[in-house]
């Protein structure tokens, strides 16, 4: 079913795309000002470059924020994929109500909320403020969304195939590990990088959990804001977008290529 | 049903445990604490705050309530004028997202199918770059000698530079751009599995191209509207950091109005006071999203 889209619909997309990419594209542009007001144009440099990879509290601050998006990535992929087994595969177990609201509500709760709420936690059992609570506030924010997507791919998953591996012998952890797992694991590395780079970005709820022992790349940044466009912030997100831009290009040429494999495959 | 033994069913009763535990230690419990603080008295729980938790007290919990905070939340006219913004601005935000983003979900949906994916993928992107930088943009655009002035001045369509940084349209205009993809998404979900050859059969009984939209069109669209827009009115009623970057000190909404309790006033009683107004605003809505939700991953195939 192939139709032509009508003019109106073309400069709905076309108005649409400009919307989003235009101001992420600016700033692109921009980062390679040679002026430093940031809104003119002053010629082609990379000084800012530079200077970013000079400022040691940045670079501090981007180390420390890229290890707890791993740790807590990590953490969440597997809680995660732990939560959407048990709501796909595990009936009507007790409490079940209570945990599908718990996984559903983060997602939804203010990120002011969120943040306050599990800070006053940590100051009631003496837990100090730093790497570990953001890591642990992060887990928490990111496994609902690992769930929801490892849980779309279950439910329109084929369980003949398990069945088929259970009737050949294959004991209940093995059919998981060597049919179930494999069929699941793109939407399981999808679910991670969407838990990296919602804790890569958030500043919110790091904000109320961060502590004088670890401060993290949003933090920063948000602080440099407030005092003014700094064209080192420049710098630092296009770096931050180039780095997206090449993760989703590979992921994209990654999944076309199994594409293609799993079709050959078929023939 | 195969028979397993003790251990087995200990291994497998551990997937739902996990995370339950999780949930409930790191969600649940912090959010009843919030609840108890925000019934405890500012003198006593000034920070650096030692609450003695006592955690065989539960019912002793309910006998000490004190609803001094609520007092003052009901007290001080500016919370109540936090919340009605927070309201006005979240609801006026989600009715320029559907009107930005129906047409583009709509052209996606009717786009060659072979297009598609790419088409979802293009408004999927600029959420994987950092939301913060994505607001920061939009003040270098916005301001009085940012790019958006220097463009209409140069075409001699204003005289003066318009002053958008630091107003209530920034912060539409920041809200719309960063939650246009969660209005899209659901919309683009809902008008792809609509059936053409309604609107084809309205045609050939005679029915304008604009009836059949909104007799046909709208109407079979309507999960998707509503999910959309629960999904953008929820987390804008509590926003922070967009009214905080691009609305300026004459902004009020609760949820920077939270930030300023906890972070400049340092009472914490109160901020876990707003922490709960904020919640019980947004619990209806939760609520029906929640509803809407569980109806539309049961009724897929």
């Amino acid at each position: 079913m192939t139709r032509r889209l009508s003019v109106f619909n073309v400069t709905a997309l076309v108005l649409g795309f400009a919307f989003l990419y235009l101001p992420i594209l600016l700033l692109v542009v921009f980062s390679f000002n040679a002026s430093r007001l940031v809104t003119v144009w002053g010629g082609f440099s990379t000084q800012w470059y530079v200077a970013l990879f000079r400022n040691e509290a940045l670079m501090e601050a981007a180390w420390v924020t890229l290890r707890i998006a791993l740790l807590s990535a990590a953490l969440s992929t597997v809680l995660g994929t732990l939560a959407a087994l048990a709501l796909t595969r595990y009936g009507r177990f007790p409490g079940r109500t209570l945990f599908t609201g718990m996984v559903y509500a983060p997602m939804v709760m203010p990120e002011v909320i969120t943040g306050l709420s599990l800070l006053l936690f940590f100051v009631a059992i003496g837990l100090d403020r730093g790497f570990l609570t953001i890591t642990l506030a992060h887990t928490t924010l990111t496994m609902c969304f690992v769930t929801v997507v490892v849980q779309a791919r279950l439910m329109t998953f084929d369980r003949s195939l398990e069945e088929a591996a259970m009737d050949l012998g294959a004991p209940p952890l093995r059919t998981f590990f060597s049919v179930t797992l494999p069929l699941i694991s793109p939407s399981i590395v999808a679910g991670f990088l969407l838990a990296f780079t919602l804790s890569m970005d958030d500043l919110v709820i790091a904000s109320f959990n961060a502590g004088p022992g670890a401060t993290t790349l949003p933090i920063k940044i948000y602080s440099q804001v407030r005092l003014g466009l700094s064209p080192e912030v420049n710098a630092a997100s296009a770096i931050l977008i180039g780095i997206v831009a090449v993760g989703v290009v590979t992921a994209t040429l990654l999944s076309k290529r199994s594409a293609l494999r799993s079709r050959r495959s078929a023939h | 049903m195969i028979v397993r033994s003790f251990p087995k069913k200990l291994a497998s009763a551990l997937v739902p445990a996990v995370p339950y535990l999780w949930l409930g230690l790191l969600f649940l419990v912090p959010f009843l604490i919030v609840l108890k603080i925000s019934l405890s008295d500012p003198a006593v729980a000034q920070p650096p705050y030692k609450p003695v938790f006592d955690w065989s007290d539960i019912l002793g919990f309910f006998g000490q309530l004190d609803l001094e905070n609520f007092e003052t939340l009901t007290g001080d006219d500016l919370y109540l004028r936090a919340t009605l913004s927070s309201v006005r601005i979240a609801a006026v935000s989600t009715a320029l997202l559907l009107v930005v983003g129906f047409p583009i979900a709509y052209a996606m949906a009717r786009a060659p199918e072979r297009h598609r994916p790419l088409l979802v993928a293009m408004v999927i992107l600029p959420f994987w770059t950092s939301f913060l930088i994505r607001i920061y943009a939009w003040i270098a655009i916005l301001k009085p000698e940012g790019l958006l002035n220097q463009v209409l001045m140069s075409m001699g369509l204003v005289a003066e530079p318009l002053t958008v940084l630091n107003t209530e349209t920034a912060v539409f205009i920041g809200i719309v751009y960063a939650y246009l993809p969660f209005m899209v998404l659901p919309l683009y979900a809902t008008l792809e599995k609509m059936d053409d050859t309604l609107i084809e059969a309205a045609q050939d009984l005679g029915c304008p191209p604009w009836r059949a939209f909104w007799t046909i069109t709208v109407p079979l669209a309507m999960p998707g509207v509503i999910a959309g827009s629960l999904l953008c009115f929820i987390p804008a009623v509590g926003e922070f950091v967009i009214p905080d970057l691009l609305g300026g000190s004459e902004t009020l909404m609760i949820g920077k109005q939270l930030w300023s309790e906890f972070f400049s006033n340092r009472d914490w009683p109160l901020a876990s006071a707003v922490a709960i107004l904020l919640l019980i605003i947004l619990v209806v809505p939760i609520v029906i999203y929640r509803d809407v939700e569980a109806r539309r991953l049961e009724t897929r195939p």
